[in-house]
């Protein structure tokens, strides 16, 4: 694998979008012409070389390619937006969409991230290390594919709105969220360690989420059925199992109704 | 204004009985004439196809639920943020593209008129709003009547001149420009909770029935004599057996004869007839009707249709069919926009995929392009895609290369998931006929031209109509063979001429034109029947001044208006 380096030599006056900073870009381009590749702030095309000073190689396929960032990145968007496959390692913080759109490779922020991060992630692994904005994991505004595949783990603390409309896939996050965890989930599993403010699995349909702390206010559409003894992301507990959200349509499967499942670790 | 002489270019146009002869094409003053001086300039269309600009007859492109869809569907747009150099402004949506992109994306195809297929009323200014913003092509739009109170009880009592004098009065405060219905009577049972699901349903409260809506209102547009007919979605739309109410409603127009003076042959246009040709009796057996409803319109020269074609894309549904838009939001559970405009009619918005492996939607695929096959008379029958209900109208080309290629349909039929149920439902695999390019200028340019009462402008290359031209990279001897260069061809034209301004250059906008808004101001008797119901109603029921309610001029100001004496 190839490792190229890309640091910031100027923070942009307002939001750089770096639509085409993932190893799917890069990948077999040498870096005169990575320098070239385009990147918008407000109306304005600019390029990659005017943000960023570059050294090293690509391989020829995204897979053979690491990116490696250094510098202030918080004024960057849409970072290994839509990757395939490779390694991005930032070592900063990021704007919105990192990650979004991802379906494969790996995807490590040593940083924190801002809001709409890891939208419809569909594949691959994506690493926060410190804490994530708003609608982490969800669907794009107005769209209702949200996460579907792959891995995401946040080591800090995440917002509102997280994996709405989350479909497939798992989400850890390692601290705690505010409101609305999995609104309109319809598949997929969520693992929070730490606690959760209010509105956990509001119109969930689908999926599974795993809480270890406290639901600040608990939804009234989960009732609870039992006990399980459970391994969840290393962790053995004793956990109460709920169905719901009993507000919203739910599937049949061989005539039997297919609930959505909360736990709550004892 | 340039004078432009186009040489040596292949010209089918059915207006001139051209097949695809070379004639060299002149232009000046915005018209077709015979010669132009030796100065003019010279294009060269040699080893390229010439036609008249294309019309389309039934689109939802400008108005409160087009607007409905693209601020509740930010998604349909995202990732089209980005500028390109060059005049144009950014094009926004795919399913639900900004005005700008409306504008440029059919003149890139080589249109250059389009029918707005549903104004509601109230909301006219919103339409016109819209209308005046889009680019480059001429434009106009039908007000919604099917479901609109005072229709509902001058019909009742069968009182046609109450009717006509009403339509003319909302024609000229809306700038509208014909008779559009929509599931006559079933929107308006949608605001109790009901639907029109036969001719036969009366409407709830007053008492009618969508046998008797669309009766009258075929009398009152001959009343009038407005250069388009009455237009129609039928009752029942998008359901499995819903073909009976098709022809049940067609059959209303037997032997009504058309009374106007522009040309137009027909007294029903019936609209995306794609959505109302099914058989079976449930979504497990649907199948296509398209031959059995095909055969009656063929036989009937007094209709004209359009298909209506899916597209196999993502799209935005929206419709004035309220019922019909909540069912579909039980079957997809995707979010749903729904309305009721006051007095007249309502809407609803609901997002659609139409996958190839989903049996029904490759169905309706097959029907829409079953019904242009069937055509026996290809200046009665059009192509669309009820943009953007059956899919995004810049799928055009795409849907061009299936009906002018077996080789190409075939190929997208033999693959969908369960292709074998999809033949035996449908007659797509039997048919042989390919579409010619004369036959497309009939049913895209003449056709629709004359069906809308605009023959004598649109539409052709005679002398005289308007310089709207339209000239594609395609060497009629040497047609393209793959799907993937038909649509290359048909999406980007040559050369586009708008009143003879070159606006397109090998698929590049280079001129913004000079865009009309058509409407029809017809002239009736002096009717204080209707005036005193009118001014009645906006006191008692109207959440606005009727003083409020016209269309200023302001809003439409480069219209071009249709005058129709209907006095008696």
């Amino acid at each position: 694998m190839e490792t190229i380096t890309l640091t910031v030599k100027k923070v942009p006056e307002l939001y750089l979008e770096c639509e085409g900073l993932t190893p799917d870009a890069l990948a077999g381009k040498s870096v005169d012409q990575i320098a070239k590749l385009p990147a918008y702030q407000g109306k304005e095309i600019s390029t990659l070389g005017e943000y960023f000073t570059i050294a090293g190689s690509t391989g020829a396929t995204a897979a053979d390619t690491k990116i490696v960032v250094n510098g202030d990145c918080s004024k960057m968007k849409y970072i290994g937006a839509k990757m395939t496959a490779g390694e991005m390692v930032v070592n900063s913080d990021c704007d919105m969409y990192t990650g979004s759109w991802m379906s494969g490779g790996k995807l490590l922020v040593k940083g924190n991230v801002h809001s709409f991060c890891g939208l419809a992630l569909k594949g691959g692994e994506f690493t926060i290390e410190g804490n994530a904005g708003n609608y982490l994991a969800a669907a794009y505004r107005g769209d209702w594919r949200g996460m579907s595949g792959g891995v995401l783990r946040v080591k800090g603390n995440a917002g509102s709105d997280v994996a709405s409309f989350m479909t497939g896939g798992t989400l850890i996050i390692e601290g705690d969220v505010d409101i609305h965890l999995g609104t309109h989930m319809e598949g997929g599993k969520i693992i929070l360690k730490g606690n959760a403010n209010r509105r956990v699995g509001g119109q969930l349909v689908k999926g599974e989420i795993y809480v270890f702390g406290n639901i600040n206010v608990m939804m009234p559409g989960y009732k609870k059925t039992g006990e399980v003894d459970l391994e969840v992301d290393g962790t053995k507990a004793k956990f109460d199992e709920y169905i719901g959200d009993l507000g919203e349509r739910h599937p049949k499967k061989k005539g039997e109704t297919v609930y959505g499942k909360l736990f709550m670790k004892k | 204004m340039s004078e432009y002489i186009i040489k040596n270019g292949h010209v089918f146009d059915s207006v001139t009985g051209i097949k695809g002869d070379k004639k060299d094409i002149s232009v000046k003053d915005g018209k077709i004439v015979d010669k132009v001086g030796s100065s003019a300039k010279i294009v060269d269309a040699k080893g390229k196809t010439v036609m008249a600009g294309a019309l389309d007859i039934h689109a939802h492109v400008a108005g409160p639920k087009v607007n409905a869809g693209r601020w509740y569907r930010p998604e349909d747009k995202h990732f089209d943020s980005h500028k390109v150099p060059g005049i144009t402004r950014i094009e926004g949506g795919k399913s639900i593209p900004t005005v700008f992109k409306t504008g440029y994306a059919y003149a890139r195809m080589g249109f250059t008129f389009v029918m707005e297929a549903a104004m509601p009323p109230m909301y006219a200014r919103h339409v016109h709003e819209e209308i005046h913003d889009t680019p480059i092509i001429d434009e106009a739009a039908l007000p919604v009547f099917g479901n609109n109170w005072f229709i509902l009880e001058y019909l009742k009592n069968q009182e046609i001149e109450n009717t006509a004098a009403y339509i003319a009065w909302i024609l000229r405060q809306t700038k509208g420009y014909g008779v559009k219905c929509v599931n006559p009577g079933g929107t308006e049972a949608w605001a109790w909770g009901l639907n029109c699901l036969t001719i036969h349903d009366p409407v709830p409260y007053f008492d009618i029935t969508p046998a008797e809506i669309i009766t009258g209102l075929i009398a009152a547009n001959e009343y009038l004599g407005l250069p388009h007919s009455f237009h129609l979605h039928q009752n029942d739309l998008g359901n499995p057996g819903n073909y009976t109410v098709t022809l049940d409603s067609l059959k209303l127009a037997e032997g009504v004869k058309p009374k106007n003076n522009f040309g137009r042959e027909q007294v029903l246009h019936s609209t995306h007839l794609q959505f109302h040709s099914y058989g079976g009796d449930s979504f497990a057996n649907i199948d296509s009707k398209a031959k059995e409803v095909m055969d009656y319109v063929n036989k009937q020269k007094n209709l004209t249709i359009d298909t209506g074609q899916v597209t196999l894309d993502e799209t935005t549904t929206m419709t004035a069919d309220g019922p019909f838009e909540h069912h579909l939001h039980a079957l997809n559970h995707l979010k749903w926009f729904n309305v009721d405009v006051e007095l007249e009619t309502g809407a609803g918005v609901v997002p659609y995929i139409y996958s190839p492996n989903v049996t029904v939607n490759a169905i309706q695929w097959a029907i829409g392009l079953e019904l242009a096959l069937f055509a026996k008379d290809p200046e009665r029958c059009f192509i669309t895609t009820d943009h953007p209900n059956a899919g995004p109208f810049t799928r055009y080309p795409r849907v061009y290369s299936w009906l002018m290629s077996k080789k190409v349909r075939d190929e997208r039929l033999n693959t969908f998931k369960n292709a074998d149920k999809v033949i035996s439902a449908t007659y797509l695999a039997e048919i042989d006929r390919e579409i010619s390019l004369y036959e497309l200028a009939q049913m895209t340019r003449s056709g629709p031209a004359r069906a809308l009462g605009l023959s004598k402008d649109y539409g052709g290359l005679a002398p005289g109509m308007n310089a709207d031209i339209a000239i594609y990279n395609i060497d009629p001897d040497n047609f393209p063979t793959t799907g993937a260069d038909i649509e290359k061809a048909f999406a980007n034209v040559a050369y586009l001429f708008k009143d003879g301004k070159i606006c397109v250059e090998e698929g590049k906008i280079v001129d913004m034109g000079h865009k009309q808004t058509f409407w029809v101001d017809a002239k009736v008797n002096e009717n204080k029947q209707v005036m005193h119901d009118i001014k009645e109603k906006f006191l008692k029921y109207y959440s606005l001044n009727e003083n409020n309610y016209p269309v200023p001029e302001s809003y439409a100001p480069h219209q071009h208006i249709l005058t129709v004496d209907a006095v008696q």
